[in-house]
């Protein structure tokens, strides 16, 4: 019996075989979604450095202030904190969260409008995002005078330079976890629920599986 | 076991008079019903009085797994339609608002996405029973080629619901698969614009795609199930001696080594399916892009009729024939070598010679070749996922030319095998 349930896990799990992805060079970032001082950081980066020119065009600005905890302790919303520290867009804070720059204009700008950000730590991943925050240098043959590691030849300017230059390595570097930290959140707002859900739901069906085995050897006492 | 047969058969004209006013409607309602419909008589037949070689192991859950995956499919789809919005200015964004503003519409979606890898999971397993126990064998011909068929529209399905989230991969996808059809001399291009109805995929594409993933296939899928367990209950199931059951009956006409559908395999399967849920849960709810082989990261760009992906890849389950398709420089030879990969498998029925069904009693020549058959779609599905290297392209090569042989080579190398005796009865 015990083998056989060996031999289908083996089975179920050939595709894994596969699945073995060559890890890039990057710099791992740490990050804890549960972690929401954090989060509210990242978010105060976002929207004082990245907003302005990239949208989160999924996301409404009341759902995220709830989501990483700007409520008081009744769970309310802090519209008054929302408005003057994430909000500068005039817009209500049931509005999604856009950016105010015409996309032709950006286009004419940079070369290319500066892309929706929702689903960025998706699709390039957390490591890449933070290697690639952390990856500009000065690059004289740039229209914008800077370049990227990650990115080459990337069409966004050093909009970072500031907080490079008055932060400290670590402190950056932290900023810079921070920012993907509420970029992982961004991307999928659900992940906590997700994972929370699913350890209830494996816990209910280890149980279930213990009666079905009970059930089948009831029954199949009397096959030979 | 008499005794457990009798407990649990379903005797709605029970001679006991019902001892409650409930029990009395209920029995009444049913023999309403069953005089008019062959409810008990289809329960017999294909449940409680179906009789099932009792000697099945892990390889036969697989057919109740899909089944359940169909389910899984149709429902979760069903919840999916109501918020999904087919147009090239919506669907990206309709995915998206599923994601996150529907309520559970996250589950729903994961649900969805997962189910369809493993659906492919469990019905490549339920084919490799076939190649293992030869259930494609006479009398079981038509269980097999209904089986295929349905492979068929499990592929057009995941080809055609691949484009619906309208991302970056989707498009590109469809794009480079639509495109294959170009290939096909005088009529390529007229093909590919019909089937497009635009110059290029577009939203006209994304309407038709929905339409045919959730009506025209499901609707061929679920008649071409029940075509499948018909013809599967006609003839009888196989097992893994490759025994029939059916020569071996005993006074009453039930065979032998014959054991009741219900309870037996019900309570069996029920089992599996546990196991299988715990699997399936555990992608779910912890590991929904399976490392970017279930929901590829470019994925979760919109599509980009300017921004080319940098390698275009089909999800894993279609890799092995996108890896045939490139193994021949000939773009026209690869698309003939694609869809003949998986015609060849229709053939199966014929090609097979040996004087038995199950590999238990094959010989060495039908287990190498299985064998190699088996490294060979792995390696192609694998290879089929990365960038072409010039190594790679020879290595693809050699697995298409082994991936045909084991079809090609079948009517020579399963007469010459040499068998072992099977038994008359399953032991």
């Amino acid at each position: 019996m015990l083998r056989k349930v060996w031999l289908v896990v083996i089975f179920w799990l050939l595709p894994l075989i596969v699945i073995s992805q060559e890890v890039p060079p990057f710099d791992k970032v740490q990050i804890d979604r549960t972690d929401l001082a954090s989060l509210q950081r990242g978010a105060h980066t976002y929207m004082n450095y990245c907003a302005g020119c990239h949208s989160l065009k999924y996301v409404r600005y009341n759902t995220m202030a709830q989501d990483i905890g700007i409520v008081n302790s009744q769970g309310q919303i802090l519209d008054a904190l929302v408005k003057q520290t994430l909000l500068f867009t005039g817009d209500k804070l049931t509005a999604t969260i856009e950016t105010a720059m015409p996309a032709d204009l950006a286009a004419n700008w940079f070369g290319k409008a500066p892309p929706d950000l929702s689903l960025v730590a998706r699709s390039r991943g957390n490591d890449w995002l933070y290697n690639y925050l952390r990856g500009f240098y000065p690059d004289p043959k740039r229209p914008w005078g800077v370049n990227n590691y990650v990115f080459p030849d990337v069409a966004m300017p050093d909009v970072l330079e500031h907080l490079q230059q008055t932060l400290s390595v670590a402190a950056y570097n932290t900023a810079m976890a921070d920012l993907v930290n509420f970029l992982d959140y961004i991307a999928e707002p659900h992940k906590l629920e997700r994972e929370r859900l699913g350890v209830w739901v494996l816990i209910f069906l280890g149980i279930f599986l213990i009666f079905t085995v009970l059930l089948k050897k009831e029954y199949w006492k009397d096959v030979h | 076991m008499k005794s457990i047969l009798e407990k649990n058969s379903f005797q709605p004209k029970d001679p006991k008079p019902c001892q409650n006013l409930m029990g009395t409607y209920l029995e009444a309602s049913f023999n309403w019903v069953n005089d008019r419909f062959p409810v008990l008589d289809m329960w017999n037949q294909h449940i409680a009085k179906y009789y099932a070689p009792k000697n099945f192991n892990i390889w036969y859950i697989f057919g109740s797994l899909a089944l359940l995956i169909l389910v899984n499919q149709l429902i979760t789809g069903i919840w999916l339609t109501m918020n999904y919005q087919p147009s090239a200015e919506s669907a990206f964004a309709s995915v998206e608002y599923i994601m996150r503003d529907v309520p559970y519409g996250w589950l729903l979606r994961y649900m969805h996405s997962t189910g369809a890898s493993f659906f492919f999971i469990v019905v490549y397993l339920h084919m490799f029973r076939g190649l293992l126990y030869g259930s494609y064998r006479k009398p079981r011909e038509l269980v097999w080629l209904i089986g295929m068929m349905i492979f068929l529209c499990l592929m057009a399905e995941a080809f055609l619901g691949y484009l619906l989230p309208w991302g970056n991969m989707s498009f590109w996808g469809a794009q480079v698969i639509t495109s294959l059809f170009g290939a096909i001399p005088w009529v390529g291009d007229m093909l590919l614009e019909w089937m497009r109805g635009d110059y290029t995929i577009s939203s006209v594409t994304l309407n038709r795609f929905f339409a045919l993933h959730v009506i025209a296939v499901p609707l061929m899928f679920v008649g071409l199930v029940v075509f499948h367990i018909l013809a599967l209950h006609e003839v009888g199931s196989n097992n893994p001696d490759g025994v029939e059951i059916k020569d071996k009956l005993n006074e009453a006409g039930v065979p032998l080594d014959g054991i009741p559908f219900h309870p037996y395999y019900t309570v069996k399967d029920l089992m599996w399916v546990a196991v299988f849920l715990i699997i399936f849960c555990a992608v779910v709810f912890f590991a929904p892009e399976m490392g970017g082989y279930f929901l590829e990261a470019a994925n979760f760009e919109p599509a980009d009729a300017l921004k080319t992906p940098e390698h275009i890849a089909p999800v894993w389950y279609m890799t092995p024939y996108y890896a045939i398709l490139r193994a021949i420089p000939n773009k026209l030879g690869g698309v003939i070598a694609m869809f003949s990969a998986i015609a060849v498998f229709f053939f199966l029925p014929w090609l097979d010679r040996s004087p038995v069904k199950s590999i238990r009693y094959k010989g060495i020549l039908y287990k190498i070749a299985l064998g190699l058959f088996v490294i060979c779609f792995v390696l192609l599905g694998y290879l089929g996922t990365k960038q072409p290297t010039p190594m790679s392209t020879i290595i693809t090569q050699v697995a298409s030319v082994v991936y045909f042989g084991f079809f090609v080579l079948m009517p020579w190398y399963s007469r010459i095998d040499k068998t072992k005796p099977v038994p008359e009865r399953i032991s």
